[in-house]
């Protein structure tokens, strides 16, 4: 029994690290900000951090635990910010900031979710690649669904189109809440940085603890060897599920984080298209399919690279592609493993062996 | 009323039919085997009776329960737990998480309990830890509970598959060529445990085999398929010496 004990301590001080080197680096940095050593540059990129932090945590969960490729998650992020926006905009006059940001949160992720589960009926009973090209139809298809709602509200109530501003048919006084191409302007800016670090740390928490239980393991089971996790009697298709609606609800959160942070939210292909979900499944590669420590440190690393690299004007992208590939390499290159093990990871940590966990 | 009962089983893939025709009675606490040219069918079966495949034709009782074309988590459910031929461990877990997910449907906590730290989480992993500990040492890997269960030798995987399979609780254990590749010890400790099994855990045992050491050492009633059909059955001793069976499997 002493064995099993010990593996269970060895993944709880590894969870407990990760959790652990968040909350020192948020305190560091907010000991920065009240010291004013952060630039307003800067300062303006940690919301977004966080942000994309959560969405390397969300889609880790289902690349990396459930090991399902999906390339349309920002769609399920666009889901939650235009949910959550179009709530706070509903209500910015008739509630208070603070119980409208939770509840607007909570909104966005309880209609990413659903959609996630809805998605996820047909989507989940295919394989690899075929999983991956449905996916990334849904993030193109929210996108421009969205691009062509148009709600407004006047004296008689709410009014939604899909036609365009004229067919809603407003009172003069009436005023847009979605217009369209235009999207949401206006929403309230709830996000800060500490709203942000509280969501991202409590999405770690549940993928960490959710991972390293029954219904973790049989996920895992799942990525590891379905053929076999049906014969000892796991639900395949039940648990892709659970894990898929989970990873949708902690994106609807980071897009619901995202939404107030904008002073006009608009469906584009740059916030929420292709390459968004391209960028998420960056994070989660290059952190180690499966590592949730390893993905939020890659989204931090890959938001701040592109900023910090601007004094290189045009040679920007260049060198945060080279990057890129070395990071690519570094991380999976036998050699340089073994290399960084002995001398960086192995002065912290005593145990021998890869953690999956982290 | 016997524990497995199959009926005029058939499966067709194109215009071949892998396994016609086929019956099967395997009654309480038999240890039963199933031999078999290569290609004769052996694990077609095996995936017809876990649900892996879906018979064209006939009936699958399970204990008198009808568990024709149910899924395969259905029917590890209903009682039913295999290895494979080509062992399937998870391989990126260790030992004792392969033993657990195995115990997945024996022992329940809520989604709540897991994300939240509840007690009812600790009660019932350290209750799960320990049945799984048990279930280790009965195939002698106790020790081995933190490897990686990838990196365990060939023999102990076998044997670790057969503890998994066991850990689903089941009333019916289906084991594929569970000495392939095994050395001569190892195969003699494997009949050892399967023994072992049976008498302490009260199990009916179905195995594919072709090692007639093996077969001829435990096993007490055989059936032989060839090109999808049943050439004989009956006892061991009977069916190892009908010239039949020597002539299309064993050699002249």
């Amino acid at each position: 029994m002493k064995n099993s004990r010990g593996t269970m301590t060895k993944v709880s001080r590894d969870n407990l690290g990760t959790i652990i080197m968040l909350a020192v680096v948020f305190a560091a940095v907010s000991a920065a900000r009240a010291a004013g050593l952060v630039n307003s540059h800067i300062d303006g990129l940690l919301v977004p951090i966080c942000v994309y932090a959560i969405m390397a945590v969300s889609l880790n969960l289902v690349v990396g635990i459930l090991g399902e490729l999906s390339i349309g998650h920002a769609g399920f992020m666009c889901i939650g910010a235009f949910a959550s926006a179009f709530f706070s905009k509903l209500t910015a006059e008739s509630m208070g900031a603070f119980p409208r940001f939770l509840i607007a949160i909570l909104i966005g992720g309880a209609v990413a979710g659903f959609f996630g589960f809805l998605i996820g009926i047909p989507v989940l009973r295919l394989n690899g690649d075929y999983l991956a090209i449905v996916t990334l139809a849904f993030g193109e298809i929210i996108k421009n669904l969205i691009n062509v709602f148009y709600v407004g509200r006047d004296s008689r109530g709410l009014h939604f189109s899909i036609e365009g501003q004229m067919a809603l048919g407003l009172e003069p006084d009436g005023e847009m809440i979605i217009n369209g191409a235009q999207g949401i302007t206006g929403t309230p800016f709830d996000s800060t940085f500490t709203v942000g670090f509280i969501l991202l740390m409590i999405s770690v928490i549940v993928v960490l603890n959710l991972t390293n239980s029954r219904e973790g393991r049989a996920i895992m089971s799942i990525r590891d060897n379905r053929i076999a996790a049906g014969s000892v009697g796991i639900p395949v298709t039940r648990y892709k599920m659970l894990a898929f609606t989970i990873s949708a609800v902690i994106a609807g959160f980071a897009g619901a984080l995202y939404a107030h942070n904008l002073a006009s939210l608009i469906a584009t292909p740059a916030r929420f298209g292709y390459n968004m979900s391209i960028l998420f499944l960056v994070f989660v590669v290059l952190g180690g399919i499966g590592s949730t420590r390893g993905a939020i440190i890659a989204a931090v690393v890959l938001t701040l690279i592109p900023e910090l690299l601007r004094f290189l004007s045009n040679y920007r992208m260049l060198i945060y592609s080279i990057i890129l590939i070395v990071m690519m390499i570094v991380n999976w290159n036998p050699t340089s493993r073994a290399w960084i093990r002995r001398h960086i990871t192995g002065r912290f940590r005593r145990g021998t062996g890869a953690g999956e966990e982290g | 009323m016997a524990l497995l009962e199959i009926n005029e089983l058939s499966i067709q893939f194109g215009g071949l039919r892998a396994v016609d025709d086929f019956h099967l009675t395997v009654e309480k606490g038999d240890l039963y085997g199933m031999i078999g040219p290569n290609g004769a069918g052996k694990t077609t079966v095996f995936n017809l009776l876990t649900g892996e495949y879906k018979p064209n034709e006939g009936v699958i009782r399970l204990d008198g329960r009808d568990i024709t074309g149910l899924s395969p988590a259905e029917i590890n459910r209903a009682g039913v737990a295999r290895t494979f031929q080509n062992i399937r461990l998870f391989r990126q877990q260790s030992v004792l998480d392969n033993v657990k997910i195995g115990l997945h449907n024996r022992f329940r906590y809520s989604t709540a309990a897991a994300i939240l730290r509840l007690p009812s989480y600790f009660r019932t992993e350290r209750e799960m830890d320990e049945e799984a500990m048990k279930l280790l040492s009965v195939f002698g890997l106790e020790g081995e509970a933190d490897t990686i269960s990838a990196n365990l030798p060939y023999g102990k995987q076998r044997k670790l598959e057969i503890a998994r399979a066991m850990a689903t609780g089941p009333k019916l254990l289906l084991l594929d060529e569970p000495a392939a590749g095994m050395n001569p010890n190892e195969t003699q400790e494997l009949m050892e445990d399967i023994s072992y099994v049976r008498k302490n855990f009260d199990m009916t045992v179905l195995l594919i085999e072709h090692d007639m050491k093996l077969v001829a050492g435990i096993c007490e009633k055989l059936t032989v398929l060839n090109f999808g059909r049943i050439l004989a059955e009956g006892d061991t001793k009977t069916v190892l010496q009908d010239p039949e069976v020597i002539k299309a499997y064993l050699g002249e």
